[in-house]
């Protein structure tokens, strides 16, 4: 069956105050994959995510998000940041934040639509945050914030979804139950989403793309040689033990 | 009462009405977009637009719309940029344009008894023609912010994620910094300069932490400037004294109270 490439980079370098984060990316996405983005913290995962994303030009190399430059197509993926950059005390209710989700879809003018807010309280639903619509954002726990930036991703219906380390706040049976409702969605939807914990691999990841200043792409969920060769490269090695779903993270030797 | 039939007193209490809505709104979007440093940098840039003014002996009020929205435009282009050391270049801007206004004052033959009004305010000599500039300004403010809530709304809780969404950042930015070089041109004749940001900065302070959306916030930060506004005017005229800073005076210890009111709740608490 024929799969048309949502995400495309090619010969991408991304350099900061002329650092270089991530050199020579070469990687190439089908629809309806399962990504895990890995490797240690500060090795370019969140950045490799904004740059296909159009939140960071690269310096070199070419991005295409769905075919087209990402400025012109983010629209149609859902973000879920590891925070909103707002600050915590910001007045906004459970349901605005949603709503926000809806922008580039809904029409012009200064209301949200019926239709929106119908989609938004669904989505809610959807991650189990039904019955705290009116409640400020500042007022909600670690857990609770993070199924709101979900739900916030998840109300445009997108054809893409980003997630930054969603399991962060989420102990161990919220991760599973995370993972089963991102394992229902993939069947409409292409997932990518950024750990720092090799240990969630779950079943449902079909792919890894292993991120320190260089990039791997494995098109299978499991950790290669030359993966744990740039992870172990750094002083920073990773937990590489799966727990969990019985579940062979690292590849054969 | 009857002092309520004098016209210069129903100038002044229309006067306050549109400076506190005008305020209300812009100061809550100011407020949590942590840009009150920027809003003082165009508020004290604007003093160049008066001093032009007299200089070039034009109607004051379009000539500062004029000159506080370049400055407004000139900072936007500099937040843009992305520019490190903003807060300085701002710093810059801020001290530049009263600069150069106090120099073209200088260089007006005559020395001119007003200028005072637009330093310190003067809500009880609003002549009825800017009433109506303030008027029309007003509702371009409003009619703007609520047309364009959505996705002020965004920028100011997550600006990445609106990116994201395809709103258009850049000339938002810069449409906020124009409300905001308008706001405060209505409101100088009120408190004057170097007060304005009391009226910008404090009534939404308080209002957001007891706020739980943005249009929330703003309702009651145009709740409080009118309070702020109409207590102050009362006591200036009761204890004869400078309209702008007793308004300012009511605003500051109002805030003082607030605080001291939360501190003892929560000791109560424990």
């Amino acid at each position: 069956m024929y799969k048309r490439t949502v995400i495309e980079l090619d010969h991408v370098e991304f350099s900061f105050n002329k650092a270089p984060v991530l050199m020579d990316v070469n990687v190439k996405i089908l629809e309806g994959d399962f990504v895990a983005i890995i490797g240690p913290n500060g090795g370019g995962k969140t950045t490799l995510v904004k740059l296909i994303l159009g939140l960071l030009k690269p310096t070199r190399g070419h991005v295409l998000l769905l075919g087209e430059r990402p400025e012109k197509t983010s629209f149609r993926a859902g973000y879920m940041p590891q925070y909103a950059t707002g600050e915590k005390g910001f007045p906004i209710t459970v349901l605005e934040a949603v709503l926000l989700g809806r922008l580039g879809l809904t029409k012009k003018g200064p209301f949200f639509s019926n239709a929106d807010i119908q989609k938004a309280k669904e989505v809610l639903g959807l991650v189990g945050m039904a019955g705290l619509f009116k409640k400020k954002v500042g007022d909600l726990s670690g857990g609770q914030l993070q199924r709101v930036l979900l739900a916030r991703a998840l109300v445009s219906d997108p054809e893409i979804l980003f997630l930054d380390e969603p399991m962060a706040s989420i102990d161990v049976g919220g991760q599973e139950r995370l993972f089963d409702l991102l394992g229902r969605l993939n069947e409409r939807m292409t997932i990518v989403f950024v750990t720092h914990d090799v240990g969630l691999l779950s079943k449902y990841v079909k792919s890894v793309i292993c991120v320190n200043q260089r990039v791997h792409f494995h098109n299978a969920p499991e950790i290669t040689k030359d993966m744990s060769r740039l992870l172990m490269a750094e002083s920073c090695p990773m937990e590489l033990v799966a727990h969990g779903f019985p579940h062979r993270v690292l590849g054969k030797h | 009462m009857e002092i309520l039939t004098l016209p210069f007193i129903q100038h002044a209490i229309m006067a306050g009405i549109l400076s506190s809505i005008a305020c209300g709104i812009m100061g809550s979007l100011v407020v949590v977009n942590r840009s009150v440093f920027l809003a003082g940098g165009i508020a004290h840039a604007a003093y160049g637009g008066v001093g032009l003014a007299f200089f070039l002996a034009l109607p004051p009020l379009p000539c500062i719309i004029g000159f506080s929205t370049f400055m407004a435009f000139l900072i936007g282009a500099l937040t843009l940029r992305k520019r490190q050391r903003l807060d300085a270049m701002i710093g810059v801007l801020w001290a530049l344009g009263m600069a150069i206004g106090i120099i073209l004052t200088d260089l007006t033959p005559g020395y001119n008894v007003d200028l005072m009004s637009f330093l310190f305010g003067s809500i009880l000599t609003v002549p009825r023609s800017d009433l109506i500039v303030m008027f029309l300004v007003d509702a371009f403010v409003i009619g703007t912010v609520i047309y364009f809530y959505k996705e002020f709304l965004a920028t100011g809780y997550d600006l990445e994620f609106s990116k994201v969404r395809g709103v258009k950042v850049a000339p938002l930015h810069l449409l906020f910094l124009v409300l905001v070089a308008l706001c405060v041109v209505i409101t100088i004749r009120v408190v004057g300069l170097i007060l304005i940001m009391a009226l910008f900065s404090i009534a939404p302070y308080i209002s957001e932490r007891y706020s739980r959306s943005l249009f929330d916030m703003m309702i009651k930060s145009i709740i409080l400037n009118l309070f702020f506004v109409f207590l102050g005017l009362y006591l200036s005229y009761r204890f004869d004294l400078t309209s702008g800073a007793t308004i300012i005076l009511v605003a500051g210890s109002f805030f003082f109270l607030v605080h001291i009111f939360e501190t003892c709740l929560s000791l109560l608490k424990g």
